[in-house]
């Protein structure tokens, strides 16, 4: 339940959420082991998002439960919750007049009363979280001013001043160029491995082959796959999840798993559009993964 | 956690090196932070000492040719620390006129400055404001209906409940509409506003005996020209009662800058929060408007203006928005009562020939709204 260092792992139990008469997260199992990176995988649509927000204890789950060890993530206190849990979106949207140091103090919200404000204590940990997001130079720059790349750093120190246990983060490499995706992700690897437990939704299968210690491919809704990157990236579950031919290379350098995309597979790419209603007779493209694999029971 | 950085500049795949060097003693307090910490206590005095004397100074303002030192014997004396110097002609001029006046101002103009600040918050919309979101409207048909009805004693809560109406009436439209953006918002407040209005209009002059224009002018762009010690209690006290806990509010609505989710990652109960500050704020503008009137704009102006100053952060905007609203009635009052001596401009006149253009100011900076 707990690693060797006695960090919590993460685990999700039949888990539903359904939204408006859609079904968005239908019976999720996972499991993210404790101080490790988790990526969580899937097409647009999959229920990434959702399933981070249910996490997250944004949106309340219809059935099923989350737990960080034992305790039960939702029955948690919401301002409990915040100091266990931070989630760190992807966004774009202006925020005028708030400087980035101000941004991450925002990390503390769960920690102040009505009146009080920061004391030393809050001061230093925004302070090692600015240094530790690489964001020192910009910490008197408007948050506005800031390109995507940074802002994403800037959602990130937040979620750390937060001194969360588990870190979710939704697409924390969207908007960002090679190096900066790079070091977002060796950052993030970093984190880990002083304790944090991370679950990161990404797009780039190569980048969670590279960095992730263990990944869950979602598809409509549902897990279909989880577990070692180089076990579960195989070229049939891409071609059922994705649709798309894909070779498996392992890198040169590092030795993990490469994804060499060749072209989108010709017969029955994935409907996304209506595949939840073909989900409920079983012919969802996730279904046909052959064999599950799923290491963590 | 700066010990694990440490190690990664080195053993990190794509280590963000240099970035530990000055690191290490983290718990000096940053200098940016607090700069800005003086810098607002030092806005607060600031504001604080011009509201003083914005007061002093407009109460001896007008026929009766009153100085400061007139004024300050007449408030000391009154407060029984002084002994009366003033004739009792002039003793009444100052306190039983002009002070309840400049004072319910005061009151008016920093809580329509605050809900303003908290609409802005809660709507993530640069353009909220009690006036404009229909919510003033609102209650100046509660007030001008229990007036009609005879019933003074209820014209807070009558108040209060016009403006809860409106302001659940504009959300509505609005969202029914598709999302809550802030265009859409806004135009639904005047749609709210313009049926709340005529309304207001359609009671005075249906119930009316004497001059309805004026009563109807009064209530539809603002007046303080009743106002008297009840006045003052009744916006005083909704200061003090609402506004304080729209004050320990600030860390909840900052934790709004970045939309629901993230207030609702951060531990605020965002519905209820919400809720509950945007009932706060019908509640504040109710008692201003059963004093006053709808006055337009306070509550979009100033707050824009002290976020130039102190930028967004709550805790040092609510108050300081306070503050500066205050202050800026007092003076939009004093213009509009001696402008056209003997006669009075409706204040709202005033405010609005000011947030007008602030208004076409804010639209074109933030070019992005939708």
């Amino acid at each position: 339940m707990s690693d060797e260092h006695g960090v919590d792992a993460l685990h999700a139990d039949r888990v539903r959420f359904t939204r408006g008469r859609r079904l968005i997260i239908d019976d999720v199992d996972c499991t993210v082991p404790g101080s490790s990176v988790g990526a969580l995988l899937g097409p647009n649509g999959a229920g990434k998002s959702t399933l981070l927000h249910l996490v997250a204890g944004v949106e309340r789950a219809d059935a099923g439960t989350a737990r960080l060890g034992v305790r039960d993530l939702a029955a948690l206190r919401r301002r409990d919750r915040a100091r266990v849990i931070a989630l760190a979106e992807q966004e774009v949207q202006d925020v005028p007049g708030l400087r980035v140091a101000e941004v991450v103090a925002l990390g503390r919200t769960p920690y102040l009363g009505a009146f009080a404000g920061p004391g030393d204590l809050d001061r230093a940990v925004v302070r090692r979280c600015l240094e530790d997001a690489d964001l020192v130079e910009l910490a008197d720059r408007e948050y506005d001013t800031l390109s995507g790349g940074e802002r994403q750093r800037v959602n990130l120190a937040r979620a750390l001043a937060q001194e969360p246990e588990l870190l979710l983060l939704d697409e924390p490499t969207n908007h960002l160029d090679v190096r900066a995706q790079l070091t977002m992700l060796g950052l993030l690897r970093e984190l880990a491995h002083g304790g944090l437990t991370v679950l990161a939704a990404l797009h780039d299968l190569s980048l969670a082959a590279g960095y992730a210690d263990h990944v869950i491919v979602l598809a409509s809704g549902r897990v279909v796959a989880a577990g070692e990157p180089r076990r579960v990236l195989t070229p049939g579950l891409i071609r059922d999840v994705w649709g798309v031919e894909a070779q498996v290379l392992e890198h040169p350098s590092t030795g993990r798993p490469l994804i060499a995309y060749s072209e989108v597979s010709g017969v029955q790419a994935p409907d996304r559009t209506d595949d939840r209603a073909a989900g409920r007779t079983g012919d969802r493209p996730g279904a046909r993964v052959g064999e599950r694999v799923d290491e963590q029971a | 956690m700066s010990t694990t950085r440490a190690e990664a500049g080195t053993a990190g795949p794509a280590g963000t090196s240099g970035t530990a060097s000055p690191a290490t003693d983290a718990a000096a307090p940053s200098p940016a932070r607090s700069r800005t910490g003086l810098r607002t206590g030092a806005w607060a005095v600031g504001l604080g000492i011009l509201l003083v004397a914005s007061v002093v100074v407009a109460v001896t303002i007008g026929p009766a040719g009153l100085s400061p030192a007139d004024v300050w014997a007449s408030v000391l004396a009154h407060l029984g620390i002084g002994e009366p110097t003033l004739t009792p002609l002039r003793d009444g001029i100052v306190w039983e006129l002009r002070m309840p006046r400049v004072l319910a101002a005061a009151a008016v103009g920093a809580g329509l400055a605050l809900c303003g600040a908290v609409m802005q918050a809660l709507t993530r919309n640069p353009l909220a404001d009690p006036y404009l979101l229909g919510l003033s409207s609102g209650a100046s048909v509660g007030a001008v209906v229990v007036i009609v009805l005879g019933v003074g004693l209820l014209l807070p809560f009558a108040a209060f409940a016009g403006a809860l109406v409106a302001l659940a009436a504009t959300l509505a439209i609005a969202n029914a509409a598709g999302a809550l953006t802030p265009t859409r918002t806004v135009l639904a407040g005047l749609a709210v506003s313009s049926v709340f209005g005529a309304i207001t209009s359609l009671v005075i002059f249906w119930s009316a005996t004497g001059d309805s224009y004026r009563e109807i002018l009064n209530w539809l762009l603002g007046s303080l020209a009743g106002a008297d010690w009840t006045s003052v209690a009744i916006a005083g006290g909704a200061i003090v009662l609402i506004g304080a806990p729209l004050l320990a509010s600030a860390r909840t609505l900052d934790a709004f800058a970045f939309g629901d989710t993230a207030a609702s990652a951060l531990g605020v109960h965002v519905g209820r929060s919400r809720a509950l500050l945007l009932v706060g704020t019908a509640l504040l503008t109710g008692a201003l408007v059963a004093v006053s009137g709808a006055i337009g704009f306070v509550g979009l102006i100033l707050p824009h203006a002290v976020r130039l100053l102190v930028g967004s952060r709550h805790r040092a905007l609510l108050p300081l928005s306070a503050l500066a609203g205050a202050i800026f009635l007092v003076w939009a009052d004093t213009i509009a009562r001696t402008l056209f001596d003997p006669r009075e401009l409706p204040v709202g006149i005033v405010t609005a020939l000011v947030g007008g253009p602030v208004f076409a100011v804010l639209m074109l900076r933030n070019r992005g709204l939708r």
